[in-house]
Formats: structure tokens, C-alpha cells, sequence
């Protein structure tokens, strides 16, 4: 091996690597905040007396949990534009890691739901509260609590499944990466330093799960 | 459209169930229960475990469905339409016996919660009416904490005083001591014969046989989802009728 380490054209790179790092980030923070919404509100259907609705909410999770990712954001991409819904790449790419996590999520939040003792909801309906209100204000977030740390993992991987938009040239790291290994064909020295940016991205992303959950989950329990 | 009526109505007894059946499937848990409680009765329902004394005072406040009979609260027949289970429970205090306090809610946010979104109290009056309940169960000291930090018998009797917040006409207690360590079944019980003293209408299900000799004007015994016996408690203790209400006396009382 007579391969001579030379870092000039990330150090070039550097400043629009990081500026990709921050589009990572974005599409990651929009992704999860989709996909959190598409949880909850996902559970919710899921648990309603209208069974259209629940089925509904089955097959979409069994549809994007059984197909590949790549396909997904493929399908929004190229095949929904035939149908007269035209996306750019990053609008794209959030709606795709919102569905897909999403589905996730709401099979994770809907295990912390059930893990919630019955008594809790018979002591909000006691007390003349209505169901809505009862998952709103005494269910919900006990149950977020109980699944926090399935859902961070999850969240995690999210926020690395970002680097799949790069094959749909969203503004993330992976596909800024691609555009200076093309051209100084130092593939080595470019996906070492990509690899270290996606480390501390990750790093960053669970310390923020573990400051929201040490602020919002502060209560005690037994 | 027959005209329903949402408010209480001081003619009617204060809780009256007629005919009341229910079946889980092939099993039937309440058979044809006739009850009768007035404005400021204490009733204590007894009975082995199974015999659906649990489940006739939760069809009160509809958190069991029942399939036939009428149940009327104040003058409210408890119907299966949402508008009149919604009038009743705003009536019925409920205190169960795993406590069921919120565990993300301070004892003060516990006690104002459905004060404030069910009666859409204003802040201020629901956190007033919290902090003047929390001090009839002797506990106000505790209002910042959360339940996790505080023993069995506070956590009841804060329970005791979120129910109250909603001033009930009635209160209704599931076995409100049977999950609590035996030091602690008196702070509870004396609340209750606190309330009890104030003229509060309470059907009590409990196995403490002294609370039901103090304060029960009535002592309603099931046995199998019915209705076996009902007397005064110096007549249902000392002359029970029943062989299965001697044979379930000298079980609890026996030792």
C-alpha cells in the first residue's frame, strides 16, 4: 500500500460539509417532529371505534414497515409527480422520514400506551373528564415516558436514514460528501470525516432525547 | 325526542337502582339489584370476593355498562347516551383501591385537573377549592409533591380529596383500604368518618367491618351478583338472617 493520506480537499470542504451536517440535522428535527405527530395521532385511530379507521391505520404500518426505504422516497419522488404532486428533494425527503418513522412510532407509542394500568382512565372518566381529554392530559405522557427510550433509538435511526435522501440529492452530509469525493476522487479521506460528522450527529441527537426526557420526564415514580 | 334531565333533582333518592342485571358474556355478575340510598346515607357493601359488589357501584357512575334495569342519580336516569353518563359523574365521586392518582401531576395539579377541565373552573378557584380539600384530608403540606414520593394512606387520602374537588353529591368507594399496608388503613378510615360526619351520601365497599358498625346507616351483604341481605349494623352483625351472611361473617370476623 502506497496510498498517500491527503485531507487538502475536505479541509477545502469543510465549510460546506458542515453547513450539510446542519441540513442533516434539519431534515432529522422536521422528520421526527412528522413522524411524532403521525405516532400519536396514529394511535389514536387506531384505537377508534370506527374499524375502516383502525384497519386503515394497520395496513399503513404494515405497508411502510414491509417495503424499503429507499423505495419509499423513490415513490414520492418520482412516481407521485404522475399524479400532479410535484415535491423538491427536501420537502421530499422530510415527508418520507416523517411517514416512516412515523410508522414506527406508533407502534412503539401504542405499546406505551397499553402499558398504562386500566385504573387510570377509569379515574379521568370518574372525575367527568372525557375520553379525548384522559389520553390528552393522563395518558399520553406517562406513556411517552414508559417507550422514551425505544423511541430515541428509533429517533437515532432516523436521523441516519437522512443519508438515503442523498439518492434524491436532498441538501444533507451525504450527498455534500458524494460531490467532493466526485471530485477529488479521495473517497478514503472524505468518508472517514463523514463518518466521524455522523458519529457526533448521532451523539447530539441523544443527548437532546436525554435533556428533553430529564426536563419533561422529570417526575418521579415508584 | 323525550326531554333528558341533566341536573340533580332533591325529590328523588339520591341513587336508586331498579332491576339492574348484567352479564359478561354467559356470566352474569349483578342479578335484579333493587337499591335505595337518601341524601346523606352511608351504605357499606360486603361481601366475598366475586359476589359483583365492585361492579354494581361502578355501574353508578357508568364505568361498567349494565344490560338491563334503571339507575337513577338525583333525578338523572343514568341512560347509555354520553350527555347524561357526563351529568352523573360529575356527581359521583369515585376513590378506588389502587388510588389511581396521576403520577404526572404534582398532589395539587392531581386535585385541580378536572376541576379545571371539567368544570372549567378558573385557575385561581380550582387551585383555592385543591388547596382548601388537601387541607380537610390533612395533607396540604404535600401539595407540591408528586404521588410516587408519598406513602399509601397519603395517596388515598389525596384521592379522597380530588374526588371532592368536583363536589359530588355522593361519593362511592371501592375498597379504598385494600392496598394499603395496616398502619396505614386509619388515616384513611378516619377521613372517610370525617366526611361521613359532614352528611356526605357515601356507598362504601370495604371489608373494615368497625367503619361499617360506626358510621353505615345501612349494611348491604352480596353474595354470587345478589343482593342477600340489607340491615342495620347492629342487627346485620349481631342477627344475620342468612346462612351465607353468618357463614361470611364468621369468616372475616372469626380470627
Amino acid at each position: 500500500m502506497n496510498y498517500t493520506l491527503d485531507f487538502t480537499p475536505v479541509v477545502e470542504g469543510l465549510p460546506s460539509l458542515l453547513t450539510a451536517c446542519l441540513g442533516t440535522f434539519a431534515l432529522a428535527i422536521c422528520g421526527m417532529l412528522l413522524a411524532t405527530v403521525i405516532g400519536i395521532g396514529g394511535v389514536v385511530l387506531r384505537q377508534s371505534k370506527i374499524a375502516p379507521l383502525r384497519w386503515l391505520i394497520i395496513s399503513f404500518v404494515e405497508l411502510i414497515r414491509n417495503t424499503p426505504f429507499l423505495v419509499q422516497i423513490f415513490f414520492i419522488y418520482f412516481a407521485l409527480p404522475l399524479t400532479g404532486i410535484r415535491l423538491d428533494p427536501t420537502p421530499t425527503a422530510i415527508i418520507a422520514l416523517g411517514i416512516n418513522g412515523g410508522a414506527y412510532a406508533i407502534e412503539i407509542i401504542r405499546g406505551g400506551v397499553q402499558s398504562i394500568p386500566k385504573g387510570q382512565m377509569e379515574a379521568g372518566l370518574a372525575l367527568g373528564l372525557h375520553k379525548g381529554q384522559v389520553f390528552r392530559l393522563i395518558i399520553l405522557k406517562p406513556a411517552l415516558k414508559a417507550i422514551f427510550p425505544s423511541l430515541t433509538s428509533q429517533f437515532v435511526l432516523l436521523t441516519l436514514t437522512t443519508s438515503i435522501a442523498s439518492a434524491i440529492s436532498a441538501y444533507e452530509l451525504t450527498s455534500v460528501s458524494q460531490r467532493i469525493e466526485s471530485d477529488s476522487f479521495r473517497s478514503f479521506e472524505v468518508y472517514f470525516t463523514v463518518t466521524i460528522f455522523y458519529l457526533v450527529i448521532s451523539w447530539l441527537m441523544m443527548r437532546l432525547f436525554a435533556l428533553f426526557s430529564a426536563r419533561y420526564f422529570a417526575y418521579p415514580v415508584k | 325526542m323525550n326531554d333528558i334531565s341533566t341536573t340533580v333533582d332533591s325529590t328523588h333518592p339520591m341513587i336508586s337502582m331498579s332491576g339492574v342485571e348484567k352479564w359478561y358474556g354467559a356470566f352474569q355478575a349483578l342479578r335484579n339489584i333493587n337499591i335505595s340510598v337518601e341524601k346523606g346515607e352511608k351504605i357499606v357493601l360486603c361481601g366475598p370476593s366475586g359476589s359483583g359488589k365492585s361492579t354494581l357501584i361502578r355501574c353508578i357512575n357508568h364505568l361498567e355498562s349494565y344490560q338491563k334495569g334503571v339507575i337513577r342519580v338525583g333525578g338523572i336516569v343514568l341512560g347509555h347516551q354520553a350527555k347524561t353518563i357526563d351529568a352523573v359523574r360529575r356527581e359521583v365521586g369515585m376513590v378506588f383501591q389502587q388510588f389511581n392518582l396521576f403520577p404526572h401531576l404534582t398532589v395539587l395539579e392531581n386535585c385541580m385537573l378536572a376541576p379545571l377541565r371539567a368544570l372549567r373552573l378558573g385557575k385561581e378557584e380550582a387551585e383555592a377549592r385543591a388547596r382548601q380539600l388537601l387541607e380537610r384530608v390533612k395533607i396540604a403540606e404535600q401539595a407540591d409533591k408528586y404521588p410516587a414520593q408519598l406513602s399509601g394512606g397519603q395517596q388515598q387520602r389525596v384521592a379522597i380529596a380530588r374526588a371532592l374537588c368536583m363536589r359530588p353529591q355522593v361519593m362511592l368507594f371501592d375498597e379504598p383500604t385494600s392496598a394499603l399496608d395496616p398502619e396505614m388503613v386509619k388515616e384513611v378510615l378516619d377521613t372517610m368518618i370525617g366526611l361521613a360526619e359532614e352528611g356526605m351520601t357515601m356507598i362504601c365497599v370495604t371489608h373494615e367491618m368497625g367503619f361499617a358498625r360506626q358510621v353505615a346507616d345501612r349494611v348491604i351483604f352480596m353474595a354470587t351478583g345478589a343482593i342477600v341481605e340489607e340491615a342495620p349494623p347492629a342487627e346485620f352483625f349481631s342477627n344475620p338472617k342468612h346462612e351465607r351472611t353468618r357463614k361470611f361473617l364468621g369468616e372475616i370476623l372469626g380470627h
